[in-house]
């Protein structure tokens, strides 16, 4: 695994590493017409979490596709540096005629890695999400947190530099949402990748990121961005946390500016 | 009366019962029975239906025309000469149909394959598949008699032309209605067009071609029995003895032969029906695909 460091200076947060994708006043426009976002700015780093958030069709998932070259921007520069991107979509998107374990081997198998390898790799990326022992099942006996997870488990198996999360966890309830948000995070620890994560969620979102970025309407512009001073990894109870309940408010603030 | 009365009962605990699904606690013989109760009665009321029109309505003259079930049983089923005749029938129209939907599934899948590949393939064919679906195939069987002859390649040449048709769209549908999402992972990693048929597209489509599978193969047993029925010539299969003992007036003989046709195209249905379920079972919830 590539982040033993993180758990040598467990109270801080991961040390940022390369750049691993650049947004430079990117914008898209589609073939419609239809200007979704406009002048985007920011570049990313290892060990950056940078969650996104803003009113529904605002562009925020757009903004993704952009990023990993599925929906390429029309305007602007985008800079994409990471030689292979881990994608988390809005649901667990696995193949229901394929086990855990060979969901998880997805992508290796694509990638042309030996069948050693590509077991290897995933009873790693298996045990890392907490499945060990789910791995005959298929998806159909699975509860939505564990789709969930066997996704993450796969995006992870290529040992991205960037993973890009599309609202991962919108459809699954409080509790469950709660337990994967902290694995998340500890993932993010102990790999560190850098992050864009979409969501609806404030608290979700000032919780796991080293920065939250609030997009406006249509066309989707950034209209303020906030930095999470908190070092890692955050107990759930940091939530409770004045300051959490502060810069939580400051971004429901600039997120409700952005409706207008 | 009173078996009547019987079936007048049983009818009724089955539609106070009828609004709701059984619940789970039942047992397991209830539940075979709510199964298998309401087909029973209705074939007791068929039958009852068929003796008061044999013995009561029709004078004992034109009887022929609907001979008592019992007859049709005990001429059709336990002439051991009849019987005979008729299972060698069966056997050769199962072969013909058997063939034709083997050959109906490979051509339709084939050509379901090449028109999920690209647009204007699939704008070049699919109106020919319609126009090969919709043409009376009675009216392409003396066609096929002048190109085929009248023996079994004519015959499997008629079950291929009526079955290929849902193959080839429950196919076509099942490769192109994978989700998106599942699109943009494989383009992530680079897949090519092989791969994507291979691993993604094709194992979505096996419940769908199995939807197609199990109509074209009640599809591909009228096929067969309407081309030998229609042929007149070559080996005999059902098709043949039906238009044998309709000449002779033998009815009983006509209908037993027809509970055959039934049983064969039945026999094919819950076959595709039975591999399907136990192919796909593992990966949907019950009902949440077909």
């Amino acid at each position: 695994m590539s982040g033993t460091f993180a758990r040598e200076q467990p109270s801080g947060r991961p040390e940022q590493g390369e750049q691993v994708i650049a947004f430079r006043s990117a914008g898209k426009v589609f073939p419609d017409g239809t200007e979704a976002v406009r002048d985007v700015s920011f570049t990313l780093r290892r060990g950056e979490f940078l969650s996104v958030v803003g009113p529904s069709g605002c562009g925020k998932s757009t903004l993704l596709r952009m990023a990993s070259g599925l929906g390429p921007h029309t305007s602007g520069e985008v800079e994409a540096e990471a030689a292979n991107i881990g994608f988390v979509f809005q649901d667990a998107t696995l193949l229901p005629w394929r086990t855990v374990r060979k969901n998880v081997e997805l992508l290796a198998e694509l990638d042309g890695a030996s069948k050693a390898e590509r077991q290897r790799i995933a009873a790693d990326a298996i045990r890392l999400v907490g499945l060990e022992g789910f791995e005959g099942h298929y998806p159909k006996a699975l509860s939505g947190g564990m789709r969930m997870r066997t996704s993450v488990a796969r995006a992870l198996t290529m040992k991205p530099p960037l993973f890009l999360l599309d609202e991962p966890f919108g459809a699954l309830d409080e509790i469950t949402r709660g337990t994967l948000n902290e694995e998340l995070q500890r993932l993010f620890v102990s790999e560190r990748f850098a992050a864009i994560f979409i969501t609806h969620s404030i608290s979700e979102a000032v919780f796991l990121s080293t920065r939250v970025l609030v997009m406006s309407q249509r066309p989707g512009r950034i209209v303020e961005s906030f930095d999470v001073p908190f070092g890692y990894p955050r107990s759930p109870e940091l939530r409770f946390d004045p300051e959490f309940g502060r810069l939580s408010g400051e971004v429901s603030q600039a997120l409700k500016a952005g409706y207008e | 009366m009173t078996e009547l009365d019987h079936i007048g009962a049983a009818l009724d605990v089955q539609s106070t019962a009828a609004a709701p699904p059984v619940p789970e606690s039942r047992s397991r013989v209830a539940r075979l029975a709510w199964k298998i109760l309401p087909p029973v009665v209705f074939f007791v009321l068929f039958v009852a239906f068929l003796y008061l029109v044999s013995y009561v309505l029709l004078s004992p003259e034109r009887q022929f025309l609907l001979p008592p079930p019992h007859e049709v049983v005990q001429n059709g089923l336990f002439d051991w000469p009849n019987l005979h005749e008729q299972l060698i029938a069966l056997k050769d129209t199962t072969k013909v149909s058997l063939i034709g939907l083997l050959i109906a599934f490979v051509i339709g899948t084939a050509l379901a394959i090449l028109m999920s590949q690209a647009e204007w393939i699939e704008r070049s064919l699919y109106p020919y598949a319609v126009i090969v679906q919709v043409t009376p195939i009675l009216a392409i069987v003396p066609l096929i008699a002048l190109w085929f002859g009248y023996d079994v390649q004519a015959r499997v040449v008629v079950c291929v032309l009526i079955s290929i048709f849902p193959i080839i769209t429950n196919t076509l549908f099942g490769l192109l209605t994978v989700d998106k999402n599942l699109h943009d992972l494989f383009t992530l990693q680079g897949a090519g067009r092989l791969t994507r048929l291979w691993r993604l597209q094709l194992p979505h489509a096996i419940p769908d071609i199995f939807v197609g599978l199990r109509v074209s193969a009640g599809l591909s047993v009228i096929g067969a029995i309407v081309g030998e029925f229609f042929f007149r010539q070559g080996t005999p299969g059902l098709g043949r003895l039906l238009d044998v003992y309709r000449a002779r007036l033998e009815s009983d003989l006509l209908m037993s032969t027809l509970l055959f046709c039934c049983l064969l195209g039945i026999a094919v249905f819950l076959a595709v029906g039975v591999v399907g379920n136990r192919l796909t079972r593992k990966w949907f919830e019950q009902g949440e695909r077909a």
